[in-house]
């Protein structure tokens, strides 16, 4: 009877996805314990979110895909209409206009884009029968941008981009024509000086202070001048838990959010890195594997756009915080502090359980 | 069936094709990071453990010497010294009350040091550190230093003060620096300037000081200093020297400045001069000033309710921000629009029966001599301000021709000039109007529009600028304050060149009608012909009267019976010398009744000064040496002299 009960609670559960994400996740309290200057609250407030997340991610695993697919359109369709109410009523904080007050709560409509965009692509192209024509990316074109465009003006560089990411990824996996991004990519680099002419020199400073920090010392630079000598100073096998000069002596800034990687990285070295991005791989192979047998194409496309966005925020991530990326606002995904960005994440993992687990038996 | 299938089959080959191509991207862009950890934390590990072994090792920023500001002579108008101060670090101490009583007895903190400090200490953060006293001197700072270790959280330091050494001279023009405040720290971080002001208390708040912050502020250097466990500086690792800002050379002279100040006396006013050829200000006056060294260290409560409350507004910039019919001073404009209309071409003459009516209409224009002027031609109607002859040329005009006209002469639209808060004054059309009011246009406020009545608003800067252009056949140039901008390392000087900003081309006939009539109101006969008397050069000018109240159909005008603040204003526009104009200027004396007798002296001590360099007699005396004296009697050592006595007294 038990073991019954137990099989239904785990027959959605992907256990060798959810063995990382666990280690990862139970290595991230340690991680925040150290970065926060060691603060149980810090610590149990981040193991709420996980809690919060992981409970999300069992539900959204025991809802079958053609479900989610059926919700695919209207989630996006109150998407738009969200960030058009944020553009038009949106609260201001921090000099971006992101939060919408929706009577007692605020929500972020931008995180819910995170999730509905992929999935009206994924709805879009699963629509389209047979090989689909460039006028379905045209479309799917318009379909991406106007969420990345209203983000975009919020100001949220960062998510924009991200998302951008996001829908690529399907259009991509879709299908969309080789000669296309060839071209595409010619062009940009190609136009590339051209915009850089048009630039003030001020606006010119800043983009070269971004890709060169040593610059700036006292201003924007400050971070990742201060995040590398973290990294680096790690060594081999890291000054150990809780022995991070930089992290510790408040050299480190924004440590327990979007430069955690360096805390990590200074207490647990070039072994900790590798092994990190070890368990990352691993996520990420297992993701990929999952989209590979994924058997109807909104389910394929989902699970690969939502696998590549994971390497995406990791990735990206990881680049900036060691110098050879410009700093965007973009967390380390699983281990950074913050609720939100936590349970998109394992709602996102709760799909690709779904899909794994929900597989009919095909004729071959 | 089978098709479906392999179709399906298909498209899954396709898609597999593509992830296994993404595994790659994945796989070479994780080497890539893997190849960066290699390189920080193994390669280069010896490196960056040192950093971090000396990240005790500390940026200290170097904020620059600021600019100067010299009038055109050299001048100095704003400079720069270093003073002591003891500041105390809010978050830093327990019993704040029961320090500065103790503090006290070694220093002396007054009232008002005290009502500063708390208003400072709002302002800021708490950990930030903020003067209870400023301009100490070398006993007190020695006082102090002796007994430093019992005061956690007080430091003396030194800091780079700005000081106005003329006071309040020209203080509308030269502006001031104030404390870096949260709105200030929003903008420098909206336009990326902010890490270029870490060093930096203050930034400029208004006049050129503000304007030209970019150029006055110069670059932050800083140090890389190896600090010991206390955070106390033990060596200086590297350190990039700041660059100093630039200083502003003005085509202002201050000598002029303070006749043209003097001559207000303690009447409210502006007075702008313009070189009507190059667009150069040469003077600029707003009555009453202030005192901008009042503001640098944050001004205390009491001065600054002195200065806010006062009836006469002395930290309005009049020139810029102060609006005023501009009366009869805009005849001659509205005389050249006709001209250059072809109306009222000489011999054309009207007789003046000391008022305009429409026909139909009992209602009377009144021209301001009740018994009206007789037989009136273009020039002798600007000579005489003859009302009726304007009345009428406007009525013919209409308003839009009339004011498409003028605004070829700045009436109605920005100067763009080098001070920040510029109004555009007003000039009316029928459309502004239903946009203001929601009323259609009568035809009786196009006629009070001739006199420079009605809803017509000008700004003194306005007024000068349109002279200007008048006195350079229309060629308008874009009026600067600043002539020169000097790399202070190089001493390079970087020239304002002169902007043609608009120009309309006139008939030469007409500007000679509008000139002459002109010239001869400084003539006998002319509205005002003592300002001419004996001037030695030859003076176009125009008086006006603003009316403050309205005066109805059938009430007088009584300059006596009036409240002084309901008096006219007294306008008075002039350039010369009238052949070849090297000044063009307009005076606006508030509450001071008729523009040549208020307004005209004024113009005329500016005019002296400026073509022969001769100072005003009746005045010359008056003429005060101001020696600036700092509050504390530290005055800078290079302390610039105004007016030279001897001088003074030839």
């Amino acid at each position: 009877m038990i073991s019954r009960l137990f099989h239904r609670f785990v027959e959605h559960i992907d256990a060798f996805l959810m063995a990382c994400l666990l280690f990862t996740l139970l290595a991230s309290l340690f991680i925040l314990y150290s970065a926060s200057g060691q603060s149980f609250e810090r610590v149990y407030a981040h193991g709420i979110n996980t809690a919060v997340a992981l409970s999300v991610l069992w539900v959204v695993a025991n809802i079958p895909p053609n479900q989610l697919e059926r919700i695919a359109l209207p989630l996006y369709l109150l998407g738009v209409i969200l960030l058009i109410g944020v553009a038009l009523f949106g609260t201001i904080s921090h000099g971006a206009r992101r939060w919408l007050n929706v009577g007692i709560i605020h929500i972020q409509p931008s995180e819910i884009m995170r999730i509905a965009l992929p999935m009206m692509l994924a709805w879009y192209f699963a629509k389209r029968e047979g090989k689909p024509k460039p006028s379905h990316f045209a479309f799917a074109g318009l379909l991406l941008a106007i969420p990345v465009v209203l983000i975009m003006k919020q100001p949220d560089l960062g998510t924009s981009l991200l998302i951008t990411a996001s829908g690529f990824f399907i259009l991509f996996l879709a299908g969309l024509n080789w000669k296309f991004l060839l071209g595409a990519a010619t062009l940009l680099a190609s136009l590339s000086p051209v915009f850089w002419s048009m630039l003030h020199d001020y606006q010119r400073r800043r983009i070269e202070i971004l890709f060169d920090p040593t610059q700036d010392p006292l201003g924007a630079g400050y971070h990742t001048i201060q995040a590398i000598i973290a990294i680096g100073s790690g060594g081999s096998a890291g000054k150990g838990w809780l022995n991070g000069t930089q992290t510790q002596l408040d050299f480190l800034p924004e440590r327990t959010t979007d430069f955690i990687f360096a805390v990590f990285s200074e207490e647990f070295g070039f072994l900790g890195n590798m092994l990190l991005l070890g368990l990352f791989s691993l996520i990420i192979i297992r993701g990929l594997m999952i989209a590979s047998q994924a058997q109807s194409t909104f389910s394929r496309l989902l699970a690969g756009s939502i696998t590549l966005t994971f390497f995406t925020y990791a990735f990206v991530n990881m680049g900036m915080v060691s110098g050879i990326l410009p700093v965007v606002g973009v967390p380390l995904p699983l281990i950074s502090y913050g609720g939100t960005s936590m349970v998109m994440l394992c709602l996102s993992f709760g799909i690709l359980m779904s899909i794994h687990t929900h597989k009919k038996l095909v004729a071959t | 069936m089978g098709a479906e299938l392999r179709n399906y089959l298909h498209e899954q080959y396709y898609f597999r094709l593509r992830l296994g191509f993404t595994a790659l991207v994945v796989i070479s862009l994780f080497a890539l990071l893997a190849s960066r950890f290699y390189y920080l934390q193994v390669k280069q590990y010896n490196h960056y453990q040192t950093l971090a072994e000396n990240n005790r090792i500390s940026l200290i920023p170097i904020a620059p010497n600021r600019g100067l500001i010299l009038d055109k002579n050299g001048v100095v108008l704003a400079h720069n010294f270093f003073v002591y101060t003891l500041e105390i670090t809010p978050a830093k101490i327990k019993d704040l009350e029961a320090t500065i009583a103790e503090i006290s007895q070694f220093v002396e903190i007054s009232p008002l040091d005290r009502k500063r400090f708390n208003r400072l200490r709002q302002e800021s953060r708490n950990f930030e550190s903020v003067p209870i006293r400023t301009h100490l001197n070398e006993v007190e700072a020695a006082k102090f230093a002796v007994n430093h270790f019992r005061f956690p959280g007080v430091e003396i330091k030194s800091r780079l003060f700005r000081h106005y050494p003329l006071g309040k001279l020209g203080s509308h023009m030269v502006g001031y620096i104030g404390r870096i405040n949260d709105k200030d720290l929003a903008d420098l971080e909206k336009s990326g300037d902010l890490s270029n002001y870490k060093g930096s208390d203050h930034i400029g708040k208004s006049g050129l000081e503000q304007f030209y912050e970019r150029q006055l502020h110069g670059t932050t250097g800083f140090q890389q200093v190896e600090v010991d466990a206390d955070g106390h500086a033990v060596r200086v690792l590297s350190s990039n020297a700041p660059i100093p800002g630039d200083n502003l050379i003005l085509s202002a002279d201050s000598k002029l400045q303070e006749i043209a100040e003097t001559a207000f006396g303690d009447r409210r006013g502006a007075l702008v001069a313009i070189n009507p050829k190059t667009g150069e200000v040469l003077s600029y006056v707003s009555q009453p000033t202030f005192d901008p060294n009042l503001f640098v260290g944050g001004i205390d409560t009491e001065n600054w309710k002195l200065l806010n409350d006062s009836l006469d507004k002395p930290l309005i910039n009049r020139p810029l921000r102060g609006i005023y019919p501009p009366g009869s001073t805009f005849k001659p404009f509205v005389a050249l629009a006709g001209l250059e209309a072809g109306k009222r071409m000489p011999p054309f003459s009207i007789h003046d029966a000391g008022y305009f009516s429409f026909p139909n209409s009992r209602h009377r224009y009144r021209d301001w001599k009740p018994s009206g002027h007789g037989i009136v031609d273009m020039q002798r109607a600007i000579t005489i301000s003859c009302d009726t002859f304007f009345y009428g040329l406007a009525m013919e005009l209409g308003i839009e021709k009339l004011t498409s006209f003028v605004r070829h002469f700045g009436f109605g639209r920005k100067s763009d000039f080098d001070l920040k808060g510029e109004i555009e004054g007003l000039l009316p059309t029928p459309e502004w109007k239903m946009r203001r009011f929601k009323q259609p246009w009568y035809p009786g406020e196009t006629v009070i529009v001739g006199i420079g009545q009605g809803y017509t608003l000008v700004t003194p800067l306005q007024l000068a600028q349109a002279t200007s252009i008048l006195a350079n056949n229309g060629v308008a140039m874009k009026p600067h304050l600043v002539a020169q901008i000097q790399n202070s390392l190089t001493g390079k000087r970087h020239i304002s060149p002169p902007v043609v900003q608009d120009k309309i081309t006139l008939n030469p006939d007409n500007m000679d009608i509008v000139r002459r009539g002109m010239v001869d109101v400084t003539l006998p006969g002319g509205t005002a012909a003592s300002i001419g008397a004996n001037a030695g050069y030859s003076i176009a000018a125009k008086t006006g009267t603003a009316q403050v109240i309205g005066i109805k159909q059938n009430e007088k005008y009584n300059e006596h019976t009036i409240n002084e603040r309901h008096r006219d204003h007294a306008l008075f526009i002039a350039f010369a010398p009238a052949e070849d104009p090297k000044i063009a200027l307009a005076v606006i004396v508030e509450n001071g009744g008729h523009g040549g007798s208020a307004a005209g002296p004024i113009a005329r001590k500016v005019m002296d000064y400026y073509l022969l360099g001769k100072l005003p007699i009746a005045e010359a005396a008056k003429i005060e040496v101001k020696i600036p004296i700092n509050a504390t009697g530290n005055a800078p050592a290079t302390t610039p002299r105004l007016v030279p006595e001897e001088e003074l007294y030839d």
